[in-house]
């Protein structure tokens, strides 16, 4: 359904979204992380913010894009894999509640203070389960998305 | 507490319902929550304060309930030459700067101006951002702001990370160790206590009842009331008498808007800046380049579906072009 480069971009996306995402809790400069020649701008929280937005705006267009392609035409020949669909469910919920809060941060927008903590806890609680399903999916050999059928680029 | 007309200032607010109504009454008695569900915003007329400090002690009077009570001792905190205790519990009774025991406390100045020197003095405090860095930017959702404007950090859930304090162009909150949800995580390797700051006496307001800090000032410093309402008293009361406004546009707009005689710049020179000293320095709005980067991910989606439609258009057509063979 996709081509290499599309992977890698995608992959590459997610890596720098999780590294800014890190960086929103302050443990960069804590850990000295931060200090390591190059580094320092992990501990700059406006500018790790700035660069999650435009990540995560490529994210979506990725996501979104993909999603159309399987439900149109892809789910006919694609079946996701059950590691597939488990990691599927958890970026919809880390990307939905991330897109809730650039809402939030809106000049106009108000969400009640309990509402916003609900949100950030999903949204940090659901990207650590994403994770630790990444890493169990590469380390079993999990790793396809979709149980494709023979002839047609996954 | 009763007013010369013998109607409590308690039941007076409660009674107040228009917004509109609350610009007809003295300064001190304009609304305190307005059912218009406009932000409260306070006015601060700096001609008028005369440094007595009747506001500081109010605040630490009626705050004193939230202020922390910290158990020793501390647990090590990792790597403890990077992480260092902030302890204030020993030092309650520091009122020259903000401390978590400190909310509020009062900046002086001399300035010449005009041809004449004025001595400006100043109660200083959290600005209640309307758009605040603070609350956006929390990653633990401790910090918020409430749909009536006042910005508050949850002590029961905030882990004193101190990334509102660096993010804040005031850097107003200030954090004590060795309280707070932290304690019961990992205390030594995440967290380092709770921050603290003015929280606009928000359980008084919810209430009906004013501020301690306004209740409490002998010279009606301080208004407070719809924000429109106090935007437009600011701007007649400067237009009148020449003064400056602080507050209304800086870091996009807050709900704490300072009237002096003399310029902020000039202000902003000559106070002493520095841990719990905010200045008086122009602030741009810190959540600009999010709010434009805000289109791009509304956009974002809808370009997906679009190139994902020709994407499937063309996958379909091959795959049933392959089917026909």
């Amino acid at each position: 359904m996709t081509n290499p480069l599309f992977t890698r971009i995608f992959k590459l996306n997610i890596f720098i979204m999780a590294l800014t995402g890190v960086a929103q809790m302050p443990i960069f400069k804590r850990y000295y992380i931060a200090d390591i020649p190059g580094l320092g701008w992990l501990n700059d929280f406006y500018l790790t913010n700035k660069i999650h937005y435009i990540f995560g705006t490529v994210l979506l267009f990725m996501t979104l894009y993909l999603l159309t392609v399987f439900a149109l035409g892809g789910k006919q020949y694609f079946k996701l894999t059950s590691s597939g669909m488990l990691r599927a469910v958890l970026y919809l919920i880390v990307i939905a509640t991330g897109a809730l809060r650039v809402v939030k941060n809106l000049h106009s927008v108000t969400f009640d203070p309990f509402t916003v903590m609900v949100i950030d806890w999903t949204h940090l609680g659901f990207a650590m389960l994403l994770g630790v399903a990444a890493m169990f999916a590469f380390f079993k050999g999990r790793k396809p998305y979709l149980e494709g059928l023979p002839g047609f680029r996954r | 507490m009763r007013d010369k007309n013998g109607i409590s200032r308690r039941n007076f607010l409660k009674g107040l319902g228009a917004g509109s109504a609350a610009m007809l009454l003295p300064a001190r008695d304009v609304a305190a929550a307005p059912k218009s569900g406009e932000e409260l915003c306070t006015l601060l007329d700096l001609s008028k304060c005369i440094a007595c400090g009747e506001c500081v002690s109010a605040c630490r009077e009626v705050n004193e309930s939230k202020f922390p009570e910290p158990k020793k001792p501390y647990p090590e905190m990792y790597p403890t030459s990077r992480v260092k205790v902030e302890d204030w519990s020993e030092r309650r009774d520091v009122d020259d700067h903000l401390t978590p025991y400190n909310w509020l406390y009062i900046q002086s100045a001399e300035v010449d101006f005009g041809g004449q020197t004025h001595e400006i003095n100043i109660p200083r405090r959290c600005l209640h951002c309307r758009n605040a860095p603070c609350a956006n930017l929390c990653p633990w959702g401790a910090a918020g702001k409430q749909k009536n404007g006042i910005v508050r950090i949850n002590e029961d859930v905030c882990l004193g990370g101190a990334k509102c304090r660096t993010v804040c162009p005031w850097h107003i909150p200030q954090r004590q160790t060795g309280v707070g949800l932290y304690l019961r995580l990992m205390p030594g390797f995440a967290g380092n206590g709770v921050m603290y700051k003015c929280d606009r006496c928000y359980n008084l307001i919810n209430q009906g009842e004013l501020p301690a800090c306004i209740e409490a000032c002998p010279e009606d410093v301080q208004t407070i009331g719809p924000r429109s309402e106090i935007v437009a008293k600011a701007h007649e009361l400067a237009k009148k008498n020449n003064w400056f406004i602080y507050g209304e546009e800086e870091n996009g707009g807050t709900n704490t808007i300072y009237l002096s005689p003399v310029p902020f710049e000039l202000l902003n020179e000559v106070v002493d800046k520095g841990i719990g000293r905010p200045g008086f320095s122009a602030v741009e709005d810190s959540m600009a380049d999010e709010e434009k980067l805000a289109y791009a991910v509304g956009i974002a989606p809808f370009a997906g579906i679009a190139a994902g439609v020709i994407k499937a258009g063309k996958f379909l057509a091959s795959a049933g072009g392959r089917k026909n063979d």
